[in-house]
């Protein structure tokens, strides 16, 4: 038999007011199995708690229910009172006779006791039928992965290692950096890009905490938060970075320059055999198999001759490591929407002068082909008119996407301000649909480029045509109502951000959602922005959705501060509130293997003795560490063998029953 | 058969007797802005907190309806927006193909329904709980019309009885 309290709180005058608490006290004390009723002016107070601890003693209770505001608001101040006293914290029940009674009809006082009376019953249904429920400890190995090496993976990196911890960054390029260091200024200071960003990328390199692994990839992940066991695939890269210096002879040498570069969007060429850009890090080469003459043809091997150190190696393969990490940041990054489908009357590509944004970054970029003097790809001459078309994939459902990439309002009037810095008397027009500046000295920004001189026109551009040596771009401006027409000499495309390719597919390996556009869904989207649902598993900049470098910055460093906090204890406690295989009855379909959304169920082949019989079947085994609790098997099982433990059928049907007898 | 008090079915004194099942993340959390916000709405529901709106199981519905529920309403998060990511795309799946069943063995509409109310919805809260409640009024107090036999949820899933002999693991105490 179980020996209920029932301790039912006045809340000053918030419950007492409108409910006849002395009376559900005296009802409550009718109820089967209890054995003590109180009712308290403020039960959450110290002195509150002291009479529950008291009560527990003088009435050997095992289980109580508080009759008081919601659980939302004190239910963990009930179980660390309970987790002091030899009452399990689990074997507690809280009727919500505030936020679901008193306060919403204190017009009807009589109904309003009549519903407390009933919550209370229904409470003491519930808890007559609790277990004691016990914490697990989950060891946690305290080396994190970040995935993506671009600003977000860098800065978390940095985050993580400098409190101490092991931190590996797999980047899929082969180099550190993402999209930042490919930019010529940031906005809004117009800091250089390259000067900020890449001495963080050799602070990466060189710090005793962090492990890179570039051309890499994540294949496999298996385990639990503290415990993923995570399979790395490292693509060959030909050259063995033990014994390269990076001196950069081989690159020289190769005989194999027609390679469209691809850090300067194809506006020049690389070689087969190529450091990423100069600062890349590692500061190593990598041969490109797909262009390589011995690699394909077995010819050349010039590389491997001037090679002072032997470090080309055409034997290399690709390598598998699996290594246990405790946290994920996912860090996957972006790329830009690839306009030329989308849009035929834009050109779809074919005008070289027709460029996107990235293209503009590399043409102005002092490293970049044209050493920052702005020039037509076509031909190299310098522009004199220019116009810029934001939006393009962003803001359309019909052809793009349909969110606002954030940062292009920006981008575009950092990008209006650089070619008036450059070309005085070069004429910037800016077609535009919103110009949204939010953010610390943005708009001001945006204000300069308009006192700058740019042009900015509201309205959408409906064609680009050649004609002769220019542009023709066919516009119209809704403020004046008129059609425009504008020569340009080129045209800069201000285009919408996607998700990385393959962002999904690695999300999925973790058991974390994307959306529809392929962004990684975050646990809320307020009160939990760098969490997944995937316990241990955070997410850190655009990988999440469009955001400018400020704001992944400190969403990498927020990520960072969870791994920390996480790191700092040596096991976390799981939530007992989980799911539970009755083995006798489950029959192995593995119905709830799928329905689980975290991965937690799966089928394991048991010894089992049943009626004298020893058998050997599947039956399904919930992982403690991954279940949330959610309940979504329990129902789904067909012959019942899976409960909700804290919520299981005979506690609920003893509620629904208790309200039913009336 | 439902053990409904006779006194109280008579025509003036009778009182629809409302159950409702709130997720704890999205609607229980809503019901409670609802009280943040003295809202008012009637007395007859009560709540019936629960993880997930994909933690109710039909035979809940069932078993409240058959000892005496007047109506019955699960309420969860909207879709996409579930705690648990998917938990309502199941509830919702299930419960509607139950609506409709409860429909073709004549259950009045008006006595079961699911709902979607977020966390800040608290006056879709009230609305639906006024609607429903007026609903399940105007049909009136659920008479053993209703004529699926008693308890048949304990014989279809078996959950509200004692389980059977157990089967124990090799290497046990067997």
């Amino acid at each position: 038999m179980s020996r209920i309290g029932v301790f039912v709180c006045h809340c000053g005058s918030n419950i007492g007011g409108v409910v006849d608490c002395p009376a559900v006290r005296d009802y409550a004390a009718t109820l089967p199995n209890v054995v003590h009723a109180e009712d308290n002016k403020y039960t959450c107070s110290d002195p509150g708690q002291a009479k529950i601890r008291q009560a527990i003693e003088d009435y050997d209770l095992d289980r109580i229910v508080v009759a008081a505001c919601s659980p939302r608001m004190h239910e963990p101040t009930w179980r660390a009172l309970l987790s002091h006293t030899k009452v399990n914290p689990y074997m507690l029940e809280v009727a919500n006779l505030r936020e679901h009674d008193s306060w919403v009809h204190a017009d009807n006082k009589e109904a309003a006791t009549e519903k407390a009376k009933d919550l209370v019953k229904m409470a003491v249904a519930k808890v007559d039928h609790a277990i004691p429920l016990y914490t697990q400890q989950i060891p946690v190995n305290k080396k994190a992965l970040i995935i993506g090496g671009g600003i977000a993976g860098m800065q978390a990196a940095l985050d993580i290692a400098d409190a101490g911890y092991k931190v590996t960054i797999v980047e899929r390029k082969a180099t550190l950096g993402g999209k930042m260091p490919m930019l010529d200024k940031t906005f809004p200071t117009m800091d250089c890009s390259a000067c900020i960003c890449t001495p963080k990328m050799s602070e990466v390199g060189n710090h005793p905490n962090i492990t890179v692994k570039t051309l890499s990839e994540v294949t496999k992940v298996e385990g639990y938060v503290g415990n993923f066991e995570i399979t790395i695939k490292e693509h060959a890269k030909y050259v063995d970075y033990d014994k390269c210096t990076g001196c950069g002879l081989c690159t020289t040498k190769c005989p194999s320059k027609k390679i469209p570069n691809e850090w300067n969007q194809g506006l020049d060429n690389r070689t087969a055999i190529h450091k990423v850009f100069e600062q890349a890090v590692p500061s190593k080469p990598v041969i490109d198999a797909d262009h390589c003459l011995k690699l394909t043809r077995d010819k050349c091997g010039v590389c491997a001759k001037v090679c002072p150190t032997g470090a080309i190696n055409y034997e290399d393969v690709d390598r598998e490591t699996t290594e246990t990490f405790g946290a994920v940041v996912l860090a996957t990054g972006y790329e830009l929407i690839k306009w030329e489908d989308l849009y035929p009357e834009y050109g779809g590509g074919a005008y070289p002068d027709v460029i996107d944004g990235l293209h503009f970054e590399r043409i102005i970029n002092a490293s970049g082909p044209s050493e920052g003097r702005i020039v037509r790809p076509s031909d190299g001459k310098e522009p004199k008119s220019v116009v810029i078309v934001k939006c393009v994939g962003s803001r359309d459902p019909n052809k793009g996407k349909a969110y606002c990439s954030r940062a292009c309002c920006m981008y575009g009037a950092k990008h209006a301000h650089q070619i008036i810095e450059h070309i005085p008397d070069c004429k910037v027009y800016v077609f535009y649909m919103d110009v949204r500046t939010p953010g610390k000295n943005y708009d001001e920004f945006y204000m300069q480029a308009k006192n700058d001189g740019a042009c900015y026109l509201r309205g959408r551009v409906s064609k680009i045509y050649k004609e002769g040596d220019h542009y023709v771009v066919w516009g119209a401006d809704t403020i004046s109502g008129a059609k425009v027409e504008v020569n340009a000499d080129m045209v800069i495309l201000e285009t919408a951000m996607v998700a990385a390719p393959g962002a999904t597919e690695t999300a999925m390996l973790f058991g974390v959602q994307t959306d529809k556009d392929d962004w990684i869904i975050e646990a809320h989207p307020k009160l939990r922005p760098v969490e997944t649902a995937s316990r241990g598993v955070y997410l850190a900049g655009v990988a999440q959705g469009p955001k400018d470098i400020p704001d992944t910055v400190a969403q990498a460093g927020a990520a960072a501060s969870k791994v920390i906090g996480m790191f700092s204890h040596d096991s976390l406690e799981s939530n007992p509130q989980i799911s539970n295989v009755d083995i006798a009855k489950c029959s192995g379909c593995g119905t709830c293997v799928h329905i689980c959304p975290y991965g937690a169920i799966s089928l394991v082949e048991k010894h089992l003795r049943e009626n004298s019989v020893k058998v050997t079947r599947d039956v399904a085994q919930v992982n403690p560490a991954l279940c949330q609790g959610c309940g979504a098997c329990t129902v789904a099982c067909k012959p019942g063998a899976l409960d909700l433990l804290g919520y299981s059928d005979k506690s609920i049907m003893e509620e629904v029953d208790a309200l039913c007898q009336w | 058969m439902p053990v409904v008090d006779e006194k109280k079915t008579t025509e003036e004194e009778w009182e629809p007797r409302i159950l409702a099942f709130a997720c704890n993340w999205c609607t229980y959390a809503g019901a409670d802005l609802a009280g943040l916000n003295r809202m008012k709405y009637p007395a007859n529901i009560r709540l019936l907190r629960v993880p997930c709106s994909g933690r109710v199981n039909p035979q809940y519905v069932l078993e409240a309806l058959q000892k005496g529920c007047d109506g019955v309403l699960v309420c969860g998060c909207h879709p996409g927006d579930c705690h648990y990511s998917t938990g309502n795309y199941y509830a919702k799946r299930r419960l509607m193909i139950f609506k409709r069943f409860l429909e073709y063995v004549g259950l009045e509409p008006e006595r079961f329904n699911v709902k979607w109310i977020s966390a800040s919805e608290a006056g879709r809260f009230r609305d639906t709980v006024k609607e429903f409640t007026e609903g399940v009024r105007k049909v009136g107090p659920l008479k053993e019309s209703f004529t699926l036999a008693p308890s048949a949820g304990d014989k279809l899933f078996g959950a509200h009885n004692e389980s059977e002999a157990p089967a124990s693991e090799e290497g046990g105490a067997a």
